[in-house]
């Protein structure tokens, strides 16, 4: 309640109109200072800066808007499995999922464009996004590629990436020679080339390698840091016919048919970064020459359709990490981060349409 | 103890203070966030989540605070129309200030994500994972954070021209406890 009391007001000299009008000003100057800081801090007055939706506008311009689906690697299937630990990286992270033991996982396979309608050979490469949840509740997630590289390190090259790729309105294709422009621009990519000029599409996720890229930091019992890179190596996998069949879909159907086969398997390897190997860029390898440790197997035993599968409302932000792993200073970590969340805003929103878009 | 009618008690001075600079810092770090693909993202939001939740731990606090201390009456020559922005502005404020940190919690509980505060800290999930509900209150997230801003703002204003203009003393009641 407050309190109707009669205020008693020590007499002030009257204001001029003049000094009103003043005090006023200066109200409607400290407001407006506020609001204009606020309005360039949000990047409304930042017309330069790269946004999480400047990343994913690209992508949709790209590839088209699929509602409901991922902005990137939207072709894809869910898998369930789980990771088996054998306790030899207890010594180098305290998280819970190290430990010998079973870790439930939910994954994801699917290939790196933002069309859910690409034809399976119409890339080389494909990947594998996974979802550790630990008894604890901590989660780790990581979206990794059977390339070994990534093709740039910073999110502004990728964009520049995405820009080269952007259809020409007039052809409804890339300007043939905005791609070999950027490349040439962009020496960071030579690693990659050499990669993708051997790489074929393979006939099946189970027997491609994935491998994480970017670099993190495992922290152990007595907080000790070491950068690593992870990845996962086909267990035994039968190796499918060296090209790929003459169907849009075959990675589904084999996948679909091996599992009920049987489970399949994945060693889970951690590379050790030494003293000098670049940790904060994604587009360099490490000398292969670097301790490895295998740190168990990954079991995947059943596939589950994406667009009702437990995959779906899963957003593989690689900086949800469980304690005892961190993000190291690669700037495509914040990147990716940032800009799957944006995505994930969008398709969320739109997940009541999933079933209805017509395939092309 | 020798406080006037005319000044909020010390405890509400406290934590008013307290919690606007927390709220501004709190709405420039969403934004910034929000529109960044830096480094700055990952370190903003480390900050934005135990910053929210400490903010609505103290709003309960002030909530309390706010119905057991005294407040003082506004100046008997204020417009009814003004009368009504104050408190229907006040309500607003403190209704935003309760919401936007519970949002926050569940849109990452519908997220499906684990709600960390630090890399260990961790709250349960208050709403199930569901996408359409995370989508809703994501949005929510933002809008009500814009209206709050803008609530901030029309607050500070109508402080500046009680203090500056009308000098009838509502902005020395928070400012000061004596004349």
């Amino acid at each position: 309640m407050v309190d109707q009391l009669p205020p008693v007001r020590p007499v002030k000299a009257a204001l001029s109109p003049t000094s009103v009008l003043l005090r006023l000003a200066g109200i409607g100057a400290v407001v407006a200072v506020i609001a204009t800081t606020f309005f360039y801090v949000n990047g409304t007055l930042d017309a330069e800066r790269l946004r999480p939706k400047t990343l994913v506008n690209a992508l949709e311009r790209n590839n088209g808007v699929h509602p409901g689906y991922r902005r990137n690697h939207a072709k894809g299937m869910c898998v369930i499995g789980y990771f088996e630990s054998n306790g030899n990286a207890q010594p180098l992270s305290r998280a819970q999922v190290f430990e010998a033991g079973r870790t439930p996982v939910v994954g994801r396979f699917a290939l790196p464009s933002g069309n859910p309608y690409a034809p399976d050979s119409s890339v080389p490469i494909r990947s594998l996004a996974l979802r550790f949840t630990q008894s604890n509740g901590q989660q780790w997630r990581t979206g990794m590629n059977s390339m070994p590289v990534f093709p740039v390190g910073t999110p502004e090259a990728f964009y520049a990436m995405l820009q080269a790729g952007t259809p020409d309105p007039a052809t409804g294709k890339p300007k043939p020679d905005a791609m070999p422009a950027f490349f040439a621009a962009h020496p960071e990519t030579a690693a990659f080339l050499q990669w993708v000029k051997t790489a074929k599409p393979s006939a099946s996720f189970a027997t491609e390698s994935y491998n994480g890229i970017n670099a993190f930091y495992l922290v152990n019992a007595a907080g000790q840091r070491q950068a690593v890179r992870w990845g996962v190596v086909p267990e035994g996998q039968d190796a499918a016919g060296a090209t790929a069949p003459n169907d849009a879909d075959y990675l589904e159907k084999d996948l679909v048919q091996r599992l009920s086969a049987g489970p399949l398997r994945w060693q889970f390897n951690l590379t050790l970064a030494d003293a000098g190997d670049p940790i904060n860029d994604a587009s360099k390898t490490w000398p292969a020459s670097r301790k490895v440790i295998n740190a168990g197997t990954l079991v995947l035993q059943s596939a589950q359709p994406q667009n009702d599968g437990e995959c779906r409302d899963i957003n593989y932000d690689p900086l949800i990490l469980p304690n005892g792993v961190e993000g190291s200073g690669d700037p495509l970590l914040a990147a990716r981060s940032a800009a799957y969340a944006s995505s994930y805003l969008r398709r969320t929103s739109e997940v009541d349409q999933l079933s209805q878009e017509k395939r092309p | 103890m020798s406080i006037s009618n005319k000044h909020f008690a010390p405890l509400a001075r406290l934590l008013h203070w307290l919690m606007a600079l927390m709220i501004i810092a709190m709405l420039f770090i969403g934004a910034g966030l929000a529109a960044s693909v830096s480094e700055r993202h990952e370190w903003l939001l480390n900050l934005h989540k135990p910053l929210g939740i400490a903010i609505l731990l103290l709003v309960i606090v002030r909530l309390f605070v706010r119905f057991t201390t005294h407040q003082p009456a506004l100046p008997a020559d204020l417009p009814a129309v003004q009368v009504l922005a104050a408190k229907l502005s006040h309500v607003l404020l403190y209704a935003l200030m309760f919401c936007l940190p519970l949002i926050g919690w569940a849109m990452i509980s519908a997220a499906g994500d684990p709600v960390m505060l630090s890399s260990s800290l961790q709250l349960p999930s208050i709403l199930a994972a569901n996408p359409s509900t995370f989508a809703f209150l994501r949005k929510a997230h933002t809008y009500l954070a814009y209206l709050l801003f803008f609530t901030v703002l029309a607050h500070l204003a109508a402080a500046l021209l009680h203090g500056w203009v009308r000098r009838d003393g509502v902005l020395e009641s928070m400012v000061r406890s004596k004349d």
